[in-house]
């Protein structure tokens, strides 16, 4: 059900890449700023949304690069892995963990990071997964 | 080290590795899989004379917050039960491998006995309530993935099922009874109970929390009204009955009551509830096994009455009482499990296990013929066997009673007699007279079915003759964890003398005989008698387990009929019931009028208006597109409204949920029926009413909470703690992905299971339908 009008998709070659990169950003500065895994999910699904309207389903897909279960797989194992590392420390599932690895732009890494990962990539397969199943037949 | 956590946790690993244990060795798999109970025993019997000093006591934290530990104890108790699961486990897995050789499913076999077998130990040795439970429900379900094992018989699956029900049902009954326990005591510990004991018993839960642990035990150990699953269950294969269902697990529940003994026994209540129900089902037992005909179903009633005596003999609870459970436990689990080996080989031989068929065996099957003699002498309690010194025990402690001793005694003698004679049918019918027209020719089982049963009747011979090879080395052990004061010597002797007890074991086997000659011409009767069933337990259960997925289906057909706006109209109308009644009964002031300090500005009443038109747009068009236009607008001037207040993360969250909402609402449109007509003008009128109605109660409801001062300890908290603890300045993400982490967790779970339906039901469903 890809829609024909020009401008559309012209728009939205534009704006799908913007989109997901503004995404990422909303991901990383949830922490100190409004933003995060669940908003920054969101924000990305209707990035592909935009590109189910403009080009159709098969190539949202294409453009997912991985199945939408894997996302939704990838997301609740990056949770529980997160939560995970608190236990080798013998402390309890989900303490926070930091460790002094900085990365560059974004700053310290610690759990809580992996763990709004694992939401905004769980968020994204979620929404896809209903999205494109109702865009379909 | 936890050695006992070790030895469990062995158990497990063997029963992982149980499937390629049996690929591998193939007939020599029972072998190497019998090594580790055979191991069990070897270590438990070196443990002797430790738990006679002092016990092995271990403990490894595991939730020790909430009490529950790894803690883990053998004493005499434990050690006895132990010693049963190790040693006759032993036997049943070399008998298994014998018994169901060939079977296709062997591994699969394997692996539920080993892991019963590592869940039973795990039940008597564990020291921690919640630990106990835990083990009681694995062997629950090992059992019924054990009797349910012929999963091709419609009769295996029905049994299976009611025994996990009824054991389950119990379970969640003797969770309860536990958690109270702990309560009432403050502590988990099963061994520090006994110091809390008078605090226990004078408790005002005391009652409750009693009944809720009876009621575990006596769905576990088959008393009455719950002893129909036991029969049920002998649709397992036989060494599942021998093992599981005569020897051990149907043991956990008596282990229960005699580990709770020092800690809950005394009271009336306790006197009174498991004697009666203990000698009730003793006599009920008693009473059904002669009337069988089926080898199993025979053995099934007796052990049912077994358990009645054990129950009885707790219930009683004086030091003669206890020290003849704890022998006539023995004295069960030997002869009893030898019988079901037997009765099995009988069966894998013949073909048959009906009474009525079977004949002249004694000369085909020599070795089984000896030792089904030796085992059921000690079952009617005929010297020298070991039964025979449980029996007088028996009778001595039921005429030592304070009150009723000798109705207790009557009931005791009844029920062996009926237990006598289906004894002497069982070795007259099948071993002697002609020989019976039986599916197979009759001859002798092979080693590894008779091994275990010989030994077993061999060891009630033993322990009959040196009764103190028992009486004096781990019976009093297991005697001084009921009374630890006690400085009573104990042992056990098999010539008590001309008492009144043998008096009574000779008029027991006299009636046995006797009811023996006659039991043909009481059947009529009993058959008639037994139309009484008609109102027992069982058919309860039949009827309750037939009626519940129809009632289910016609509730289901009322709210869930399959029309989304029905089960809306329910969720809405049900919620506005239960706020209301919460809101009629709570004596929060209605402070309708508070307008206090509340002066909307222009641009609030503005956006307000704009969102009434929205909402009565969206309700009153009457195509859909307008509709999801409205509802759309309704949905951003709320997230308006989020940003005017100071809560951006939720504006945005809303933002984006409601543009993804309206293409969501726009894909799905193609599939929904038209729009107008789906419903009547009245059902119109309904909606209104039922929407409107909810509607106002949520401004109650609003108005109530506003009518309190905001006074909270976690905002205060959170915006402390949030830059401190977790090192971020935005408090709502830290919540989100740090402080409340878990529920974040839960939350996308749920949401990926919604998005798993969503995806079957779109995808799987037309399909399906393709395919038929």
């Amino acid at each position: 059900m890809a829609m024909f009008s020009l401008l559309f998709r012209t728009a939205t070659r534009f704006l799908f890449p913007l989109m997901i990169v503004f995404s990422i950003f909303v991901l990383f500065r949830g922490h100190n700023a409004p933003g995060g895994g669940f908003i920054g999910g969101l924000v990305g699904a209707a990035g592909f949304a935009l590109y189910i309207i403009a080009k159709g389903t098969e190539q949202a897909r294409a453009a997912m690069r991985m199945s939408r279960r894997l996302y939704m797989a990838i997301g609740l194992s990056l949770m529980l892995g997160s939560g995970l590392i608190s236990l080798f420390m013998g402390q309890s599932f989900l303490t926070t963990q930091w460790f002094s690895i900085q990365i560059p732009v974004l700053g310290k890494l610690g759990t809580p990071g992996i763990f709004d990962t694992g939401v905004y990539l769980a968020v994204i397969g979620v929404t896809l997964i209903i999205l494109i199943s109702l865009a379909e037949d | 080290m936890n050695t006992l956590l070790i030895l469990i946790l062995i158990g497990f690993i063997v029963a992982i590795l149980a499937v390629s244990i049996h690929k591998t060795f193939k007939a020599a798999a029972p072998y190497v899989l019998a090594l580790y109970p055979l191991g069990l025993t070897v270590f438990f019997f070196s443990q002797l004379s430790a738990v006679h000093d002092h016990g092995l006591h271990f403990s490894t934290s595991w939730v020790p917050s909430l009490g529950i530990n790894f803690d883990f104890a053998l004493d005499g108790l434990s050690l006895l039960m132990a010693l049963l699961v190790s040693g006759i486990g032993t036997f049943v897995v070399i008998y298994a491998g014998g018994y169901l050789h060939g079977d296709s499913n062997l591994g699969k076999f394997y692996l539920y006995l080993m892991l019963f077998m590592s869940a039973m130990l795990g039940v008597v040795l564990a020291d921690n309530i919640i630990l106990l439970f835990i083990f009681w429900e694995l062997t629950s379900i090992s059992s019924f993935f054990l009797i349910g094992y012929k999963h091709k018989y419609e009769d295996s699956r029905d049994s299976a099922l009611q025994a996990l029900l009824i054991t389950g049902a119990g379970g969640l009954a003797l969770l309860a009874g536990l958690i109270l326990l702990a309560q009432i005591a403050g502590t988990t510990q099963l061994s520090a109970l006994i110091d809390q004991a008078d605090i226990i018993q004078s408790h005002a839960l005391y009652p409750v929390m009693l009944m809720l642990v009876l009621a575990g035990a006596f769905t576990k150990s088959a008393q009455f009204p719950f002893h129909f699953w036991l029969p049920g269950a002998m649709a397992a294969p036989t060494p599942v009955s021998a093992y599981l269902h005569s020897a051990t697990m149907v043991k956990a529940g008596i282990y229960l009551l005699a580990r709770l003994h020092p800690a809950l026994s005394g009271t009336p209540l306790w006197i009174g509830v498991v004697t009666t129900v203990g000698a009730f089902t003793m006599l009920m037992g008693g009473y059904l096994s002669w009337q069988k005909f089926d080898l199993k179903k025979i053995l099934a009633y007796s052990t049912i009455s077994a358990l009645g005596t054990l129950t009885m003999l707790l219930g009683i609870g004086s030091e003669l009482a206890v020290k003849t459970a704890l022998t006539f436990l023995l004295g069960h689990s030997l002869y009893k499990g030898a019988l079901f080996m037997l009765a099995g080989g009988i069966d894998h031989e013949t073909g048959t296990r009906d009474v009525r068929i079977l004949g002249g065996l004694r000369k085909s099957m020599p070795i089984t013929f000896v030792a089904t003699v030796l085992a059921i002498l000690s079952m009617s309690g005929i010297p020298p066997l070991f039964g025979f010194v449980a029996k007088e025990l028996i009778y001595e402690t039921t005429l030592d009673m304070y009150s009723n001793a000798w109705l207790t005694t009557a009931v005791a003698v009844l029920a062996n007699i009926g237990m006598g004679a289906a004894g002497w049918i069982i070795i007259i019918k099948v071993f002697f007279g002609p020989e019976g027209d039986t599916p197979k020719h009759a001859h002798e089982t092979p080693w590894t079915l008779w091994a275990g049963p010989v030994t077993l009747a061999a060891l009630s011979l033993i322990f009959g003759i040196f009764p103190n090879l028992f009486g004096t080395t781990l019976l009093p052990d297991a005697y001084h964890v009921f009374f630890p004061e006690s400085t009573k010597k104990i042992y056990l002797a098999l010539w008590h003398g001309f008492k009144p007890p043998l008096y009574l074991s000779i008029v027991t086997v006299l009636g046995a005989i006797g009811l023996y000659l006659v039991h043909e011409r009481l059947l009529p009767l009993a058959e008639r008698i037994d139309r009484i069933s008609a109102v027992g337990p069982q058919m309860l259960y039949k009827r309750g387990i037939k009626a519940l997925p129809v009632r289910a289906g016609e509730l289901s057909h009322i709210i869930q009929n399959g029309k989304l706006r029905n089960y809306l109209l329910w969720t809405t109308l049900s919620a506005f019931i239960f706020f209301g009644l919460g809101i009629w009964y709570s004596d929060v002031p209605l402070n309708i009028f508070h307008a206090g300090n509340f002066t909307p500005r222009y641009y609030e009443i503005g956006l307000s208006i704009m969102l009434m038109i929205a909402a009565i747009g969206a309700a009153a068009s009457s195509s859909r597109m307008v509709s999801i236009a409205f509802l759309g607008i309704v949905g951003y001037v709320i997230a308006v409204f989020y940003i005017l207040f100071g809560a951006p993360d939720l504006a945005m969250t809303q933002f984006s949920i409601e543009t993804l909402s309206v293409i969501l609402l726009v894909l799905a449109i193609y599939k929904l029926p038209r729009f107008a007509g789906v419903s009547t003008r009245l059902e119109h009128r309904r909606d209104a009413i039922v929407a409107g109605a909810l509607g106002a109660l949520v401004t109650l409801m609003i108005m109530a909470a506003t009518a309190f001062p905001l006074e909270s300890r976690l905002t205060p908290f959170f915006s402390e703690n949030t830059y401190l603890l977790a090192k971020g300045e935005n408090v709502v993400n830290v919540i989100l992905v740090d402080f409340r982490g878990m529920d974040t967790m839960g939350e996308v779970v749920v949401l990926v299971i919604a998005a798993l339906g969503a995806y079957a039901l779109t995808k799987l469903v037309p399909q399906k339908e393709a395919e038929e």
